[in-house]
């Protein structure tokens, strides 16, 4: 089925079979291997990417339904040789071990951000993370460096922005 | 996944005629129920027919004593609503307590009451919040949509379009949550109605009910007091590895009170 997508900036245009999940797409056609399947049962996290901005399992969606929709994957973050705040926070607060899980954690604590706004607090982000397991940290530094992610992203939590109710 | 066909109408026409085109058809919304059912093969549709383009299925409105949610409105959309907290401010938390942050950014309300798992949230919420499920043929009344473990008064094909719940006076949910799941192992949601008082129970049994004693003592006095040591009976609730039926049926009476302290 003729799919053309916005992957990290670029557009990319393919003729998509049906059943192919968009990890299967990022990962075997794109190359784009920093988008990771750790699980069959949409649990895990490691495979969050954004669509149009918001936080997605990306081993749960069907490519073909994002025709005309803007992926932005682990490898989309930087701008050149510069880590986005988020990265750059992780890599500061020591926010991985294997670093299996932490492409999805990335987007995860990006995720955070947009929903809260950058003074999120470690509750919120503890509470945030449920979609997301890691087998070798003890989830204490990844928490730390998305709080540092969030102060040097700043803004304000969509909700805010919108002035709609904050979903706590 | 074993392959299939893929279509997405603009229309509910469109959907209906695609459904009614032939092979084993399903339709998808948010997925987050049916792709890791055809992962592990439960589901092997010949056609996934993908709702998300139809038009006027989306939204919050309030219609005099209702709030109707379009049924392609994903749980995050719900649990952040204006219009939801003020009318419904526990089915805003519900929502909230679906899954993870990325779950509810994808899955649906329709989905859910759809797929009517016994463990789902949203089925509590519109038992006791007595809604009507309108689809592209008619409306069914919440006690006669839930039938048991996924089974609703659905029929073959039918496309659920928006969901109405009757604002209560008074109305929370209290789920104890599957730590790895995240479903409920038992969940109660109470609302208070002007003409009384309505419970509704999911995880403990085959599907989501309504619990009549509970709703006895509540319309009596509305407080945590009045249901003060009230347990389910065991002999129609779940067994399984995670929770034992008497575990359940008191789970039950604690999260009820929990429910009634927070409306
Ligand atoms: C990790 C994880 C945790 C979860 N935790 C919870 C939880 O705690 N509580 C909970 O309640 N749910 C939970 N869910 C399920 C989640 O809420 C799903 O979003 C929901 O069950 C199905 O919604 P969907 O839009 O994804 O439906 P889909 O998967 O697209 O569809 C589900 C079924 O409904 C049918 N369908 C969909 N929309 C319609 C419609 N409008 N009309 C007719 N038929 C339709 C489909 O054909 C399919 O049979 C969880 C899911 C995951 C992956
Ligand atoms: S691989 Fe997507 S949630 Fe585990
Ligand atoms: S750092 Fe190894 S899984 Fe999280």
């Amino acid at each position: 089925m003729p799919t053309t997508i916005t992957i990290n900036g670029s557009e990319v245009a393919r003729d998509i079979a049906p059943a192919t999940l968009l990890v299967e797409l990022l990962r075997d056609d794109l190359g784009l291997t920093g988008t990771h399947i750790g699980c069959d049962t949409s649990q895990c996290g490691a495979c969050n990417v954004l669509v149009d901005g918001v936080a997605a399992k990306a081993c749960t969606l069907l490519a073909v339904a994002l025709d005309g929709r803007a992926v932005t994957t682990i490898e989309g973050l930087a701008d050149g040789e510069t880590l986005h705040p988020m990265q750059a926070a992780f890599r500061q607060e020591h926010g991985l071990q294997c670093g299996f899980c932490t492409p999805g954690m990335v987007i995860a604590g990006i995720e955070i951000v947009r929903r809260h706004g950058s003074d999120v607090t470690r509750e919120q982000i503890a509470h945030d993370l449920e979609g997301n397991l890691c087998r070798c940290t003890g989830y204490i530094n990844i928490i730390k460096a998305i709080e540092a992610g969030a102060r040097a992203m700043g803004g304000t939590s969509v909700f805010e922005a919108q002035g709609e109710a904050v979903d706590a | 996944m074993r392959e299939f066909a893929y279509a997405r109408p603009a229309s509910l026409a469109d959907a209906a005629a695609a459904f009614a085109a032939g092979g084993e058809a399903a339709f998808i919304a948010g997925g987050h129920t049916l792709l890791p059912a055809m992962k592990s093969r439960l589901r092997m549709p010949d056609t996934l027919i993908d709702l998300s383009a139809l038009s006027g299925l989306g939204g919050v409105t309030r219609e005099g004593d209702r709030l109707w949610i379009g049924a392609l409105t994903t749980h995050a959309a719900v649990a952040a609503d204006a219009t939801v907290h003020a009318a419904l401010p526990g089915l805003a938390r519900l929502a909230l307590q679906i899954g993870d942050p990325q779950v509810r950014n994808r899955g649906t309300l329709g989905g859910v009451l759809a797929n009517n798992d016994p463990a789902a949230d949203y089925p509590a919420a519109a038992l006791a919040l007595d809604a009507t499920i309108e689809t592209d043929r008619g409306a069914h009344a919440a006690d006669d949509y839930f039938q048991g473990m996924f089974t609703t008064a659905l029929a073959d094909g039918e496309i659920v379009t928006r969901v109405g719940f009757r604002i209560a006076a008074r109305a929370a949910y209290a789920k104890f949550r599957h730590p790895a799941s995240r479903y409920a192992l038992v969940g109660v949601f109470v609302a208070q109605h002007d003409d009384g008082v309505r419970v509704a129970v999911t995880g403990a049994g085959a599907g989501v009910f309504r619990w009549a004693e509970a709703e006895a003592a509540l319309a009596g006095e509305f407080s945590a007091a009045a249901v003060k040591g009230l347990v389910l009976d065991a002999a129609d609730l779940n067994s399984d590895i995670h929770a034992g039926a008497e575990y359940r049926a008191h789970l039950a009476g604690v999260m009820l009170a929990q429910a009634v302290g927070e409306a």
